[in-house]
């Protein structure tokens, strides 16, 4: 099994080179604004201009919400197998060596144990630079061992989620491992710990038609496409163009399936506050902005 | 039959072709003599060998036409056949009542359950009704509260599974499909009463699945359960809904794939030729696994079957930990 090694030891970031062009002027992919490079890394990768939230790795992610040092990874001993002998254009066992080695990941999850604000979380987050953050085996068992593990340590669950869907490399496991999931908060709610989801763009497909949509508070960076079928899917079926702003986090938002959406630079604080209201730890004050449009 | 070779699939329009001859023969020709008996017995002896020619080693694409038969049995064939009185409830006590999925109080074989299922339509007026079988979220809401319901009272649920998939349309989403759908899965998972279900036809996806949180599931002999529709991969894979046959080959859609994995709990055998050709013997085949499963569920307490069902979804999967494998699918 010696191809499935990673060859270097130690954590890389994990960026996928499509959405995150090397050099320090950057072009964004909304406004087309050029944009400098250390800027634009002070502001958690959003556009100054027109708040665009480029897609970043589950490691930057963990610097923007714990506790400096806190995040310790979990079960980082899963890899993925090929259960089907599945085979395309290419083989999948191919795909997945590709993958690893373009992002530094085992699979399309990291999951382990950090602190926000103090408080213990147990996290388990996607990358969407790994064959499109589609959840096969590895993903599900992650997933479901960082809610056993919640359950053990009586902590709450943070599920960050940027996914295409089920993995279909893998066939019906794949499908079963939004049951998989599903089944595990459905004992962490009866465990009374709180799971806190944070949909990014984008989140599609099984991913969100399980654990991603099941949390007590749903929170969605602004504009992430979020929805069950993909957009090409939904304007091939009914062969008319689709809504401005249809499957945005907004979009979702308004129609009562999230409960906020939240500006990268403040998930932190919202998070923090969250999490203290279902814990022991006091809420914070006068610290979290105002959107405009909250009463 | 005096049909004629419409609704039929063209690999098995050969074998249809001879079995109508055989039967206009019978019933003109004059049966009495004896050589009229003995064509007709040669004629049937070829029909068997091509029956059996055609359904032994299909392909697995060959099982998913089958699956989507344009006469294959639906949800309320077997129910017409299988529960001695069903009661239809409709609605999801918020937005309508969603076609594509029926359910209602059933008594079955001596005792009452809560049955819900996908419901395809057999004409246009009836699969537009259906909306093809493709549930919009109220759908799985008022599956939910059925079940819900029955869990509530003590009752065991069948479920039957058969759809393309959740709709994938604009009021879908804005309904909250996904959140629907998960609900379901999230839901079952606990329910304090046995749960069996049967794939009859098409399992898509996670508009199957939400459905399919059981303690026992089955899969009819020539039904297939899928994460995603064959055409749906080989778009994605190759940009070309026509290399079907080869994404279902890839993905292992059939229930002899998925027995083999040990998704499944087992095989409902199907009469010759799939069940549309014999709907009441599909149908006792489906009645004797649904009740052989309840009694075993049966034995089980609540807290047990609960927790039975919690560690068999747990086990779905397949990967390798620390090198070695782990979970189904490494033999």
């Amino acid at each position: 099994m010696a191809w499935f090694r990673r060859g270097k030891k130690g954590i890389k970031a994990a960026v996928d080179k499509k959405d995150m062009p090397q050099g320090v002027w950057l072009k964004c992919r909304e406004c087309t604004e050029i944009l400098y490079r250390p800027e634009l890394e002070k502001s958690h990768w959003v556009c100054q201009k027109c708040g665009y939230h480029f897609r970043i790795s589950s490691r930057q992610y963990f610097q923007l919400l714990f506790d400096e040092g806190s995040f310790v990874e979990e079960d980082a001993g899963l890899r993925p197998s090929d259960p089907l002998h599945f085979r395309d254009s290419k083989k999948y066992k191919d795909r997945i060596v590709a993958a690893q080695t373009k992002t530094g990941l085992d699979d399309a999850i990291v999951s382990g144990r950090a602190t926000v604000d103090g408080i213990p979380v147990s996290i388990a987050a996607l990358d969407f630079s790994f064959m499109g953050g589609s959840m096969g085996s590895v993903v599900g068992e992650r997933i479901a061992r960082a809610a056993q593990r919640a359950i053990d340590a009586r902590r709450g669950l943070i599920t960050l989620s940027a996914s295409g869907g089920a993995r279909m490399q893998e066939g019906i496991l794949s499908l079963m491992q939004m049951a998989k999931t599903s089944a595990m908060l459905a004992k962490l709610a009866e465990e009374r710990l709180p799971h806190i989801s944070i949909l990014t763009d984008p989140t599609t497909g099984g991913v969100t038609a399980s654990f991603a949509s099941l949390g007590d508070v749903i929170l969605a960076e602004p504009k992430a496409l979020v929805g069950f079928a993909g957009p090409r899917v939904i304007r091939e079926t009914i062969n008319q163009e689709l809504p401005e702003g249809f499957q945005r986090s907004e979009f979702l938002e308004a129609h009562g399936f999230v409960d906020r959406v939240v500006h990268r630079r403040d998930l932190n604080r919202t998070l923090a506050t969250v999490l203290a209201f279902f814990g022991d730890a006091p809420m914070p004050t006068g610290r979290l902005r105002r959107r405009q449009d909250d009463h | 039959m005096s049909e004629g070779m419409g609704g039929w699939l063209d690999f098995e329009r050969p074998l249809v072709e001879l079995e109508q001859k055989i039967a206009e023969f019978r019933d003109f020709a004059d049966g009495e003599k004896i050589e009229i008996r003995d064509e007709l017995r040669r004629l049937e002896t070829k029909a068997e060998k091509l029956r059996t020619q055609i359904f032994t080693g299909l392909t697995r694409w060959q099982r998913v036409q089958l699956a989507r038969h344009p006469r294959r049995p639906y949800t309320l064939d077997y129910l017409q056949r299988l529960t001695g009185c069903f009661l239809e409830l409709k609605g999801d006590r918020g937005f309508g009542d969603d076609r594509a999925i029926v359910g209602g109080l059933a008594s079955f074989r001596g005792r009452k359950v809560m049955v819900v299922g996908h419901q395809k339509g057999r004409d246009i007026k009836a699969k537009l009704e259906r909306n093809f079988g493709m549930p919009h979220p109220e759908g799985y809401r008022k599956a939910l509260r059925l079940m819900e319901m029955a869990a509530r009272f003590g009752r065991p649920i069948f479920t039957f599974i058969d759809t393309q998939g959740a709709y994938p349309g604009i009021a879908a989403e804005e309904r909250g499909q996904s959140e629907a759908i998960a609900r379901n899965l999230l839901v079952m998972a606990r329910l304090p009463v046995p749960i069996v279900g049967i794939v009859i036809g098409e399992g898509g996806s996670g508009g199957a699945l939400a459905l399919g949180v059981c303690d026992r599931t089955f899969m009819q002999e020539n039904s297939v359960y899928s994460v995603i529709s064959p055409e749906g991969c080989a778009a994605i894979l190759w940009g070309d809904r026509a290399r079907a046959p080869e994404a279902a080959e890839a993905l292992k859609v059939t229930a002899q794939d998925l027995s083999k994995l040990g998704v499944i709990d087992g095989i409902i055998p199907e009469p010759p030729g799939g069940a549309h050709r014999d709907v009441d013997a599909a149908a006792t085949s489906v009645g004797d696994t649904l009740d052989s499963a309840l009694a075993e569920l049966e034995q089980l307490s609540p807290a047990e079957l609960v927790e039975a069902r919690l560690q068999r979804f747990l086990a779905m999967g397949s990967y390798l930990e620390d090198g070695l494998p782990k979970g189904l699918g490494h033999s």
